[in-house]
């Protein structure tokens, strides 16, 4: 096709007919009669289209065109349901083989930070998500949200159309109107013009984003989002410029997390839990640990992890790292802001071991701590002389870093004044997720046009008259740096489901016509910085391998200073402490709608589709309310009303809330889960706040906990000890538990496996309770989601769940994770117990289950003693919603009612690999076979392979010390196996440590 | 072959039937029920009111077969629920039946005699309601034919190692006796309403169904046969039934069914269930229909005495349970034993002892076996104490099992109840609709028990 004149064809004019109302109708024909290109058109009498007949290349493109305009005819045309043909394809799209899945490199950016992903793509259709082998921030891992990032695109709720005050426009229609004001805003040089987006990290829209405001100098451009302030500001306080910051966890031998959840949470996430992991992990004959402490003002699945872990109030945090930075350097512990008690049992020894380790420490503080913290850390990072070498600084990889607070002030300010005509909201959600005083929902309807790109029609969605639909990720061309600045060129995986635009798209309509495709722009913005011969080369390369090699952001030098203290910092006491936390999953609700994130159940509480009001046991007998009780917080004159959930190792007085939850309009999954947390968050208080008040409702709101029991009962599932338990006696953890013979057994040994024989290890200390691998399964196996009452008669689906069991007392225990699937027993309780033998061992270990045969007597999941099977008690598996069968994967079976199902250690990889292996004629090699779990696995804590090949890493590490079966007494020969969870409390530290001693949550 | 006995003309049979009874009186007024007695207002109630609470069941079955499994209020761990709980109440209520018509047969109770139609009935619809809940259980109902061993083109044969599989054959082959064995005892009876009827499509009814019976010497020699022969087929299963059923727990690994014990103690609660329905039915038949003379006090004061006998045998087992929980040294026994007594479902248990132990021991006394309301309400109490057996078994066993992050509750759903009621509704149902049209008790072996009956050579066998 010709690329001249695009803007005038059959599709333009109709939209432009279209638009035309009322009287205007007979102008605009005659002023389009009156166009050249009109007459042209006329005079052609045929689209201009029919002129390539002649083109050889073009008229392919002609046929195919009017094919599909065909095709599509029918299915618009009638009501009768349109005939379908299966019809093959003439020409095969190049590297496509049916039944083979393609890999597409791209990412997924979270809060502008760049999530490096291999696309699993079944006939171009993308199935599942996984981590970027190549790339330095995921080397094959992804985390939880990036995993579910495929649910998303295929979300049923998402806006499908472009709408103006709620009737469905065209997108063509959008552009003329916005257009038409853009003409008027020329004028005015723009002052009338507003765009809000979230974080821009994108190089190419930066410049999109500063082209505008060069072509409107009047123009403002606001950024927002509700976390990361602390972060970004932090560094600012510290260094005076805004700066990134990365940590080398792989060579901290001291690490001090405050509030901290960085274990395979946020940017770099997954690149640090490997880093970390690989400095914990005891194993292949290395007898050495890091040491973790963690201070925390709410348990989060990397704090669990610590060797000392320590409760601690949202308002003493401050006062903590400001003695800690004292104390190093060189003075003593302030007076009016004395070391909390919860602390000062392991002040000191942290101390000694951070002093010890200087240059080879990190102190790290969390997302939802304050600038100040965070500058204070910065500070105790450079007196430890750690900056530069564990902790890597660098420029900021935001676009403009902005006070964001101050951003969406002066934003409201000019709402409020009345001077904004017209505002364009690009992503994020700001009337949702905005401190409530502030009224952005009230300020932002005195904007006169109000235009919103969305991927739902949500509470911003609401009051704006535009609404276009946003492109997901995977929709989308985009340029996004990962957590260390290395630029990933993401390309879409497939065409956008709902005509949805991205921001790129909606900036080009700024300044050209026809817009340029985000395509355009990406590209073009980088042959522009790559300019050169080689840069068709360069930008395949790069596409293909999902970032651009060496593009890393460089380390800068810089000094941090120790901030004063502000002044009058200590706010009203009395009444409770409320500190505010985005969830682990939904984060600050963004995904909110994603049904697999909602069903995941969380680390810590093991809620699913709720958030909670967390409250320590001490603190709950002292308010007098119990578990699902539910309790009005009271704070700045707003309230949130959410159920009482008590976590032991929450700090007493101080109450933990979840943002992202109590969603009024985003979609089936998201509605009415879960309370608002943001209207508490006032904007003086984003971080924690001191005298919340709470009352008593005096009913129920139940919770659903996939988890309802938290002690071991002296059963020992996980076996833990400590890094000199382990040197005093490797052999520590097999005296955890009773050991039968391997001969004790009636049954002869009738079977030798002799092929392969399939086996999994997991090592516990490197679970980090993440959740990823649940997800990655959920995702994987085509696992339904069975909603919030059926979990709250503990109905859920996931194969693979994490228990986490606590020990010692209520008010920090030692907490541990242990993943728990299939064991694959070789002797399987399962199997004997089936009336119709739907489920057996085959020859090579694997317990497979026949789903086709099954009855569904459930005897099998009785008979259990893991109990890892999944019943389908009624239709789970959506059949009707059309996008989310496209979700499915076609190598695993989806399941229907009256079905049991359970972990099949990914039997259709098992498999693939098998018959690859075959063709060509050699054994299946050692990591060629990689369950969904095991892949995404940020820590590498999950190994399989063939027992069989003595030279397999599963192998190897089913020869350690400290590998141990999961209820082995019972003699059913579980080929899953776990590695005990070992930890390296610091000696000098009082411990609490009693084993046998241990409570009940 | 012993002595010829000269009888005299009268004689007292204990007191298995009143005085006063002759050979005619005694058709007359079993035979009356059926034949002659108005459809009394009472019945008709009865049985619409059973007939009503029938239709609960279909309205669960139903919303069952249409939304599965998941109406109910199973889950995991507790995967079995209510069905399994009714599945072994009922079968077990059935044992009464086979007891009283088989062993009891053999051993020459004569006392059995008034009450065994009775009871077989009641076996029968008990084997019929238990029957459907293994179907009902399942996930895909309308695959359970799988179960059976039949050829077929996938050449697929059930697994014969699962208890499931076992249940299969022995509740099959269970109602198979039963029935034949019950309609082989009708036989002389429906004969006897043949030729007493005065209607003609009674007679054409009851003579189609009597089989030709003539009542010559060779058909009672063939008779008596056939009732030994079956009894003696029927005697192993009263012990093997609930063998079996005992076996889909024992044969187990979960704490609180994988014990040796099940076997003996499943089937002595089977009798002891039994009789106590047999109790619940019989005292009100007993009243309604005026039988007292001939379902007379030695009759409830027999099957007091086996309430009792079995209801001590089932106590034992309830504390070698707890013995070997706590002896066994094995920390999932002791917990479980434990956690019947006092986790959350310790009220169930409680009661349970209550109801099956506590409440038999007023049997001792022989005022409280001849009292009949006292009786009738203590086999309420005893079918209510085994129902809870049932479910603390399966329950309180599923709930917290092995590894405690996935203890869980469960609690039945009006679904649940809806299916469970309407079994009850079910088996009364078909209790009406036999009294109206059968005889209830067997005319003819009440008349052997007449003085005179028997001839005075006794018959060579």
């Amino acid at each position: 096709m010709s690329e001249q004149n695009e803007s005038l064809n059959l599709t333009s004019i109709q939209n432009k007919l279209e638009q035309a109302k009322g009287s205007g109708y007979w102008r605009s024909l005659d002023e389009l009669a009156s166009l050249d290109g009109f007459k042209e058109f006329l005079h052609r009498e045929f689209p201009r289209q029919a002129s390539e007949w002649i083109d050889d290349e073009g008229r392919r493109n002609f046929l195919k065109i009017m094919g599909a305009s065909l095709a599509l005819a029918g299915l618009s045309a009638c009501t009768k349901q349109p005939t379908e043909y299966i019809l093959p394809y003439v020409e095969t799209p190049e590297h496509l083989i049916p039944g083979k899945p393609m890999f597409y490199a791209t990412a997924f950016p979270v809060s502008g930070i760049a999530n490096p992903v291999l696309v699993e793509s079944h006939e171009f259709r993308p199935t599942k998500v996984e981590g970027n082998p190549e790339h330095p921030a995921s080397m094959g891992a992804a985390d939880v949200p990036t995993q579910a990032s495929i649910l998303g695109l295929y979300d049923p709720d998402r806006l499908q159309s472009v709408s103006y005050i709620g009737e469905i426009r065209s997108y063509s229609s959008f552009l003329e109107n916005f257009i038409g004001v853009l003409e008027k805003q020329k004028a005015k040089n723009g002052a009338g013009l507003r765009i809000l987006t979230e974080t821009v990290t994108s190089p190419s829209l930066g410049a999109q984003l500063q082209e505008v405001l060069k072509a409107y100098p009047g123009a403002k451009w606001y950024q927002w989002e509700p976390t990361g302030h602390g972060r970004r500001m932090g560094a600012q306080l510290a260094f005076g410029q805004f700066l990134n910051t990365t940590y080398k966890f792989d060579q901290a031998e001291v690490v001090l997390s405050i509030d901290a959840n960085f274990l395979g949470n946020g940017p770099g996430g997954v690149k640090y839990a490997r880093d970390f992991i690989s400095k914990r992990a005891v194993r292949g004959g290395v007898r050495t640990q890091s040491r973790f402490y963690a201070v925390e003002t709410t348990p989060t699945a990397t704090g669990v992890k610590a060797d000392h872990r320590h409760p601690i109030q949202p308002s003493h945090v401050e006062g903590f790292v400001r003695n800690l930075a004292a104390v190093l350097a060189g003075g003593s512990p302030s007076a009016d802001a004395p070391v909390p008690a919860e602390a000062a049992k392991f002040f000191g020894a942290l101390v000694k071991d951070l002093q010890a380790a200087k240059g080879k420490s990190i102190v790290i503080a969390g997302e939802d701590q304050s600038p100040e913290v965070h500058a204070v850390v910065h500070y105790i990072n450079q007196l430890l002389g750690n900056n530069g070498t564990t902790v890597v600084l660098t420029a900021s990889l935001e676009q403009k870093p902005t006070d964001q607070m101050a951003d969406l002030k002066a934003l409201i300010a000019d709402l409020n004044a009345g001077s904004v005509d017209a505002l364009l909201i690009l992503g994020g959600n700001p009337v949702y997720n905005t401190p409530a005083e502030l009224n952005l929902r009230g300020a932002i309807q005195k904007a006169k046009l109000r235009i919103r790109l969305g991927m739902h029609e949500d509470e911003t969605a609401e009051v704006c008259q535009w609404n276009v639909p946003e492109a997901h990720a995977f929709e989308q061309w985009n340029d996004v740096p990962a957590y260390d600045g290395t630029i990933s060129i993401a390309q879409p995986l497939i065409a956008p489901l709902y005509g949805g635009k991205s921001l790129h798209d909606i900036l080009a309509a700024f300044t050209e016509t026809p817009e340029k495709s985000s395509y355009q722009v990406v590209r073009e913005y980088w042959q522009a910085k790559h300019a050169g011969a080689d840069f068709d080369a360069w930008w395949r390369h790069s596409i293909h391998d999902g970032f651009v090699k060496g593009s890393a952001a460089a380390p800068v030098n810089a000094t941090a200073k120790l901030i004063a203290p502000v002044a009058g910092a200590a706010a009203a006491a009395g009444g409770y402490e409320i500190s505010f936390h985005s969830d682990p999953y939904i984060l600050d609700g963004r995904y909110s709608n994603n049904a697999w994130l909602q069903e995941l159940p969380r680390p810590i509480s093991r809620l699913t589709w709720d958030n909670a009001v967390i409250v320590s046991p001490k603190t709950a007998k002292e308010l007098g309310v119990s578990d699902e009780e539910r309790v009005s917080i009271d704070f700045n004159g707003h309230s949130a009303w959410g159920s009482i959930w008590q976590v032991p190792g929450q700090p007493d007085g101080s109450i933990a809330l979840t943002l992202g939850y109590g969603r009024r309009r985003i979609g089936r999954a998201g509605n009415g889960a879960g309370f608002d947390a943001y209207p508490l968050r006032a904007a003086a208080t984003p971080y924690f706040a001191r005298g919340a008040k709470v009352t008593k409702l005096g009913e129920t709101f139940r919770l659903a906990a996939v988890q309802h029991h938290f002690a071991m009962e002296g059963r020992n599932p996980v076996h833990a000890g400590t890094l000199d338990e382990f040197k005093n006696d490797p052999y520590f953890s097999q005296r955890q538990s009773e050991l039968p013979p391997k001969g004790l057994t009636i049954l002869p040994e009738t079977f030798k496996y002799e092929g392969y024989a399939w086996g999994m290890a997991i090592d516990l200390t490197s679970c980090m309770g993440c959740h990823a691998c649940v997800v990655a399964c959920q995702a994987e196996n085509n696992i339904a989601v069975v909603g919030k009452e059926q979990v709250l008669n503990t109905r859920e689906m996931h194969w693979l769940r994490i228990d986490r069991y606590y020990r010692n007392e209520v008010e920090n225990p030692q907490t541990y994770f242990q993943p728990v699937a299939c064991s694959h027993c070789e002797d399987a309780p399962c199997e004997v117990v089936c009336p119709v033998a739907a489920t057996e061992t085959d020859a090579e270990g694997l317990n497979n289950m026949v789903y086709n045969r099954c009855v569904g007597t459930r005897y099998c999941s009785n008979n259990c003693p893991y109990k890892v099977r999944r019943f389908n008690f009624l239709l789970y598996t959506d059949w009707e919603t059309e996008s989310l069968k496209l979700q499915k994967n076609p190598d695993v079976t989806v399941r229907s009612r009256g079905v049991m199902e359970k972990c099949t250690y990914c039997v259709q990889r098992i498999n693939y690999a098998k018959i690859t292996a075959e063709k060509q004629d050699r054994k299946v090699q050692d990591g060629e076979i990689v369950p969904a779990c095991a892949a995404t696995c940020p820590t590498q804590a999950i190994m399989f392979g063939d027992l069989n090949d003595p030279k397999s890493r599963v192998s190897e590490w089913k020869r350690e010390s400290t590998n141990y079966s999961l209820l082995a007494e019972l003699n059913t020969r579980p080929r899953t196996t776990y590695l005990a969870d070992i930890r390296n409390p610091n000696p000098d530290v009082p411990s609490t440590e009693a084993r046998g001693t241990e409570k009940n949550s | 072959m012993s002595q010829p006995v000269e009888l005299p003309s009268e004689i007292k049979v204990g007191n298995v039937i009143d005085e006063g009874h002759s050979l005619a009186s005694v058709s007359d007024k079993i035979a009356g029920i059926v034949l002659k007695r108005k459809t009394t207002f009472g019945w008709i109630v009865g049985l619409l009111i059973s007939f009503a609470v029938l239709q609960s069941l279909m309205a669960a079955a139903t919303m069952l077969f249409v939304k599965g499994v998941g109406v109910w209020g199973i889950n995991i761990p507790v995967g079995w629920g209510f069905a399994i709980v009714n599945f072994v109440w009922w079968i077990g209520i059935g044992h009464a039946g086979t007891l009283i018509s088989a062993i009891l047969l053999l051993l020459n109770q004569s006392w059995r005699n008034a009450i065994n139609r009775f009871a077989e009935a009641m076996t029968l619809f008990a084997v019929m309601c238990a029957g459907m809940f293994p179907v009902l259980h399942t996930g895909r109902p309308w695959l359970a034919y799988w179960l059976l061993p039949y050829p077929n083109t996938m050449d697929l044969w059930p697994q014969m190692r699962s208890p499931l599989l076992w249940d299969v054959f022995a509740v099959s082959t269970y109602l198979t006796i039963s029935a034949v064995f019950w309609f082989v005892g009708l036989i002389p009876d429906l004969a006897t309403l043949r030729d007493t009827s005065k209607k003609r499509w009674q007679q054409v009814l009851f003579g189609a169904l009597a089989l030709g019976w003539r009542s010559s010497a060779r058909h009672w020699q063939r008779y008596e046969k056939a009732s030994l022969l079956l009894a003696g087929l029927a005697t192993p299963l009263v012990v093997s039934v609930h063998t079996v059923v005992s076996f889909d727990f024992a044969v187990s690994m979960i704490p609180g069914w994988h014990t040796t014990i099940f076997p003996p103690y499943f089937v002595a609660g089977a009798i002891y269930s039994g009789f106590g329905m047999v109790l619940t039915l019989m005292i009100p038949v007993r009243k309604f229909y005026g039988l007292e003379d001939i379902i007379t006090m030695r009759h409830l004061n027999n099957m007091a005495k086996v309430t009792l006998a079995t209801g001590m045998i089932v106590s034992y087992g309830y504390a070698l349970e707890a013995f070997f929980g706590y002896y066994s040294g094995d920390m999932y026994e002791k917990y479980m034993i434990l956690n019947r007594m006092t986790g959350p479902y310790a009220p169930f248990y409680w009661c349970l002892i209550l109801c099956n132990m506590i409440t038999p021991q007023f049997l001792w006394s022989k005022k409280i076996r001849t009292n009949p309301l006292i009786l009738w309400i203590i086999s309420i109490i005893v079918n209510i104490g085994m129902w809870l057996e049932r479910f603390v078994i399966v329950v309180t066993s599923l709930h917290r099992d092995f590894l405690p992050s996935s203890w869980s509750m469960y609690w039945p759903t009006v679904w649940d109840w809806a299916t469970y009621i309407g079994t009850i509704g079910l088996f009364m149902t078909l209790i009406f609709l036999f009294v109206r049209v059968l005889p209830i008790i067997t005319i003819f072996e009440l008349r052997m028990l007449l003085p005179g009956a028997r001839v005075k050579e006794p018959v060579a066998r």
